[in-house]
């Protein structure tokens, strides 16, 4: 084992979290997410203030909600927190580019354009794509350079979810990389040095990829129905008249979501191994446990840190008065380690209890629609690692994305080798 | 104590003791009935403990809340007597109960 933990840091962020005055804490600060400093901090809101207020120039006033309990409350009260008023991240949607996506409506609209996406992640899709998951995964494993140092973010991670995106689009699979470009710059807050640094070129690459799927809509809506998203779009009679951006933003929802998401886990569950060899070995020792490791990979990465609210009428949350029209952040990454809701939150299991039980999709009707593609995907990669009794060996500095909404890696170098076990 | 049959997608039935007051998705999850999970723990916010009640038994198991009604319409293959194990709880009077387990959950 040989990773970069740097312990210094977490140590002097700690001492900050806990001195500085309680009212100056604000967990929206994305350096908190790419040093992985954010923990002392939501540990003292969980102790000290549940749900804090904070203003900064950036993102505004808002109230975090730090508690498993208090999340639930907000998550599962749809009718006063609102995900259509104000979107669903901490950063204002600018005005004058704002993508309709069924993540980011209320009932009765949300209903119907939810329904005809989630046929694609039923039980008999799965089913239908568990072997060409395996085969994909498979491929991918055996082309892996042996001795070689390679980042495993790019060429494990991102290559195994972009092929998935493609084929449930049915993207042309050569062009697929598009997808992971398109999903980085719809995540990306506009800003000198970032990938895109202002709106209109982030508009600009966003439109582009309007046309591309404009291209393949006008192919599918005038062809039988197909089992794919596409497909399925242009024939549902819920979004089958879809403006362009509101195709654009439902396009956006789920590339992001079956993107960022189980990307940042598939990182995240290799990184949690070698900083928990006791937890490696007894996965390696009883492979049955695979999908409760998954589940506690999931838990442990979080890899959506928040989803926003905003509030439609005055309303109370652990105590704390919240205004109609405020801005209301449930932080999962922070309810995944309460420990009056989890036991032992801080540590990596992975035979927990109670594996499920965690906060990572969101609860009530905006509940991740793809959990169950995600933890497929998951599980079906552990065991092609087990069965090749693969060893993967964290062996640089981590790097780690710059938000504090996808909660995830840049970099993850490794050193694999077959056999090893 | 009241039972509880419970027939999983593959065919294979289950009969458990739930003690009255608790869930019919506790009583499947205590008792490692597959096919349920219950992700959020009974706070009817997740759509892991979906069942169809048996036709004899929907009088008595009441209707769903509008909460449940909203989370069912997410559910994968909800039909009329669909209902969230967590928001049925046993008592005498549903002793006998038979509910049936979807393909899978959400």
């Amino acid at each position: 084992m040989n990773i970069h933990i740097d312990a210094a840091e977490l140590n002097a962020a700690r001492e900050q979290a806990n001195s500085m005055p309680l009212d100056k804490i604000d967990v929206s600060d994305p350096s908190l997410y790419a040093n992985d400093t954010l923990w002392p901090y939501f540990e003292r809101l969980r102790r000290e203030d549940p749900v804090h207020f904070a203003e900064n120039e950036r993102f505004g006033k808002f109230w975090s909600v730090t508690k498993f309990r208090d999340i639930m409350s907000v998550d599962t009260n749809h009718q006063v927190f609102s995900s259509e008023a104000g979107g669903i991240s901490i950063a204002e949607r600018p005005a004058e580019f704002t993508l309709p996506m069924f993540i980011a409506m209320d009932p009765p609209k949300h209903t119907p354009q939810r329904l005809t996406a989630s046929p694609i992640v039923a039980p008999a899709n799965l089913a239908r794509l568990e072997g060409l998951i395996r085969t994909r995964v498979a491929e991918i494993f055996d082309k892996l350079p042996v001795g070689e140092t390679f980042n495993w973010v790019d060429r494990v991670s991102i290559e195994l979810t972009t092929q998935m995106l493609a084929t449930l689009f049915d993207f042309p699979f050569e062009e697929r990389r598009k997808l992971t470009y398109w999903s980085d710059i719809a995540t990306t807050f506009p800003e000198p040095g970032a990938m895109v640094e202002t709106f209109e070129d982030k508009k600009a690459i966003l439109l582009d990829c309007l046309q591309n799927f404009t291209k393949l809509w006008n192919e599918r809506v005038n062809a039988p129905p197909a089992p794919d998203l596409i497909s399925m779009l242009a024939h549902s009679p819920a979004t089958r008249n879809m403006p362009p951006f509101e195709y654009l933003g439902n396009l956006m929802l789920l590339i992001v979501g079956g993107n960022d998401t189980t990307r940042n886990s598939l990182s995240g569950g290799v990184l949690f191994m070698n900083q928990n060899r006791g937890e490696w070995q007894k996965l390696r020792d009883n492979p049955a446990l695979t999908p409760s490791a998954v589940s506690e990979i999931i838990r442990y990465q979080t890899p959506l840190a928040h989803m926003r609210r905003t509030a439609l009428a005055d309303a109370t949350v652990d105590g704390k008065q919240i205004k109609k029209g405020d801005k209301v952040v449930m932080w999962y990454i922070s309810g995944n380690r309460d420990d009056e809701e989890i036991e032992r939150p801080n540590e990596f299991i992975v035979d927990r209890k109670n594996p499920r039980h965690h906060i990572a999709f969101g609860f009530g009707i905006h509940r991740c629609v793809g959990n169950r593609l995600a933890e497929l995907q998951l599980k079906i990669v552990w065991e092609e690692i087990l069965k090749r009794r693969m060893d993967i060996e964290v062996v640089g500095k981590v790097e780690r994305v710059l938000s504090n909404f996808v909660h995830g890696y840049t970099s993850l170098p490794v050193r694999v080798t077959p056999n090893a076990y | 104590m009241s039972k509880v049959t419970y027939i999983q997608y593959d065919g294979v039935e289950r009969v458990v003791d739930v003690p009255n007051g608790v869930s019919v998705m506790r009583g499947a999850v205590d008792n490692g009935v597959s096919g349920i999970d219950g992700d959020c723990g009974g706070e009817c916010a997740c759509a892991t403990c979906h069942v169809y009640v048996d036709d004899a038994w929907l009088a008595k198991t009441g209707a769903r809340t509008e909460m449940e009604q909203s989370m069912l319409e997410f559910a994968d293959a909800t039909k009329e007597n669909s209902r969230l194990g967590c928001q049925i709880k046993m008592t005498e009077d549903l002793s006998g109960l038979v509910v049936r387990l979807p393909a899978g959950q959400h």
